[in-house]
């Protein structure tokens, strides 16, 4: 029922620097090409135009464990546009309209 | 036996989380049998919002029970471990100054007491809305504010033991006048009808502000040494991400029930920007003058997160349903140069009073005010330190000894200037049943033309003095009343705790000396 979205406004995740985070900072890099990071104390914020996607697999892969979707809410400090899928294989943020 | 990691021999899956959400949350609904629904729910209608089917209302996060207890305790199990180290390791020797921990008493006494009232407020929306998704939603959401509050309380008595001010927050909260400001603000925001605390704590604070209100705490707190306030900053921000949600999910819904919803909504959209916008004048001079070490200027903070992921990202998407902006918003943008400067100016000169200490910008913090403000801070502000540098070199640091008018709606001494103009002091008149009411700017007077019946109640800080509410008469009075005690208010050069803070550095320096002695020896 989520319709894509054409918006190539900026979207974005705020996340915890910290040890056990750079795994999942790493995968998000890897998955969104486009994305931007600006570090500043304690924090990494990624943005991308239009949709930023956290997927399970990349992050169990740099973890080299098991993930589920849920563990992500032990990372992010905070977000900008709108949580259109969080199920068990990918997280997905981008603009409605 | 070798212990070989079963990867990837993925156990058959229980139930999908969207399955598992539809029947331990959604499922769990029941409909009434013995009273009506509307004698059950009985809040939902007086505000004017229809609601056709709360079946339509969103969770992203698919949220179960199990779930949300398994991860809170895991965030409480690793903000404890950190605490307990912390206090074993004399960790608040670590800071980069005794005085960063104003910006921390003034977290503790201000915003401390909100999360306690979130809590109380979400519970109520738990039990009062008619569709199980926004109750479980809000159900998290209260017990996340409840420990958010004990686990600012807990973190921050550590430094208690070492540090004035920080002794007796609850009361401060209740009495003092600066922290009127954000109790006045969530006083207003409780004695809403449901919907419009949504949309004004739910939406406006969690979702439009949050960005400005805690991250640069918590980004303060990393950069100044204090990793507990950083660890349960982080703790409490990890639950934040579902606060936004809910707040955004909310907004959506109202505006998808029905088109009467719209202008509603607006009207509290463009109150509620304004009040929590108010709140956060408290923070922006937190940033530019209360860190020892700084983080980013208010100035920068404000156009990263507020304009440029709020007024580009999420208002283009509200603008669907017919939202627009802020009603005043182009006033706070106006205002970004000035307003951290003035605020800790009236801080500054009413430090005698408050739970915090105050001191001049140091030489090379001016240096950077001056970089971060350029079109502002050497015209208009400078001066004003030059002269107290002055002040300070013939003996007499200056505070002011008279009380000042106060906002009837945000509470905060009007000392703010005409939008676009620094030089031009701003004062708002209304005229009520043959009363005059003062207000800051455009947005408090709309504020409180809108709802005059409300705002002309306003407990005001500097009234209640003078109607010998608050102790009596005399400053000292007050400020017993106050329960201030020796070391908590005025100069921090100085201070109690600048002269503790001395002797430690100078105590631990001294060890660390004698031990190098001893293992060169
Ligand atoms: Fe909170
Ligand atoms: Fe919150
Ligand atoms: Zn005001």
């Amino acid at each position: 029922m989520t319709e894509q979205t054409t918006s190539t406004r900026d979207v974005g995740v705020v996340i915890q620097e910290s040890e056990s985070n750079r795994p999942v900072v790493e995968a998000i890099e890897q998955d969104n090409p486009d994305c931007s990071v600006l570090h500043t104390p304690g924090l990494i914020r990624i943005t991308a135009p239009g949709r930023l996607v956290i997927t399970q697999e990349t992050v169990e892969e740099k973890l080299g464990r098991e993930w589920e979707t849920h563990e992500f809410q032990m990372a992010i400090v905070s977000y900008f546009g709108n949580i259109q899928e969080w199920d068990e294989d990918e997280i997905v943020i981008a603009w409605d309209h | 036996m070798t212990l070989a990691p079963e990867k990837k021999t993925k156990k058959p899956r229980k139930l999908s989380m969207k399955a598992r959400y539809e029947a331990l949350t959604r499922g769990l609904d029941w409909e009434p049998s013995y009273v009506t629904k509307e004698e059950m729910f009985p809040h939902l209608e007086y505000e004017g919002i229809k609601i056709h089917d709360w079946a339509a209302w969103e969770d992203p996060f698919r949220l179960t029970i199990d779930a949300y207890t398994k991860y809170q305790a895991e965030k409480d199990r690793r903000l404890y471990a950190v605490l307990d180290g912390f206090a074993q390791g004399q960790g608040h020797l670590n800071l980069t100054d005794a005085g960063y921990l104003n910006a921390m008493k003034l977290f503790l006494q201000g915003v401390t007491p909100l999360e306690y009232a979130a809590h109380r407020n979400f519970a109520y929306l738990a039990r009062h809305f008619a569709g199980p998704g926004p109750r479980f939603a809000a159900l998290c959401q209260s017990i996340d504010e409840i420990r958010h509050m004990q686990t600012e309380v807990h973190t921050l008595s550590n430094y208690n033991k070492y540090y004035s001010g920080l002794h007796n927050w609850p009361e401060n909260h209740d009495r003092m006048w600066y922290l009127s400001v954000p109790k006045s603000f969530f006083d207003d925001a409780l004695s809403c009808g449901p919907f419009e605390f949504l949309i004004a704590i739910g939406f406006s604070f969690e979702y439009l502000l949050t960005n400005l209100l805690f991250v640069p705490f918590m980004s303060g707190a990393s950069f100044n040494g204090d990793l507990p306030t950083m660890t349960f900053g982080f703790s409490a921000q990890s639950d934040e991400s579902r606060h936004m949600t809910l707040g955004l999910e909310a907004i959506k819904f109202l505006l998808e029930q029905d088109e009467d919803n719209v202008p509603i909504v607006q009207a509290w959209l463009d109150k509620w920007f304004w009040r929590a916008y108010r709140v956060t004048a408290l923070v922006s001079q937190m940033l530019d003058y209360m860190l020892p070490r700084k983080v980013m200027s208010w100035k920068e903070s404000f156009e990263l997160y507020f304009e440029e992921q709020m007024l580009k990202g999420l208002f283009e998407d509200l603008a669907f349903y017919g939202i627009t902006p802020p009603r005043h918003v182009a006033d706070a943008v106006q205002e970004k140069d000035v307003l951290s400067h003035q605020v800790y100016w009236i801080l500054y000169q009413f430090s005698f009073a408050a739970g915090f200490t105050t001191t001049m910008p140091t030489p090379e913090h001016q240096q950077w005010l001056s970089q971060a403000y350029p079109d502002t801070f050497d015209t208009h502000f400078k001066p004003l330190w030059d002269k107290e540098a002055r002040n300070i070199a013939s003996g007499g640091r200056h505070f002011t000894r008279g009380l000042p008018q106060l906002c009837q709606v945000c509470q905060i001494p009007m000392a703010f200037t005409e939008p676009g103009d620094p030089t031009t002091l701003c004062q708002r008149e209304s005229e009520f049943e043959g009363e005059i009411y003062h207000t800051c700017s455009n947005g408090c007077q709309w504020i409180f033309e809108r709802e005059p019946e409300k705002y002309r109640q306003a407990w005001l800080p500097v009234h209640q003095i003078y109607q010998g509410n608050c102790g009596g008469p005399s400053v000292p009075e007050v400020l017993e009343w106050y329960h201030l005690q020796d070391g908590d208010a005025g100069e921090y050069l100085g201070s109690r705790d600048h002269t503790n803070w001395l002797t430690w550095q100078g105590e631990a320096a001294a060890e660390t000396a004698s031990h190098e002695n001893k293992a060169g020896a």
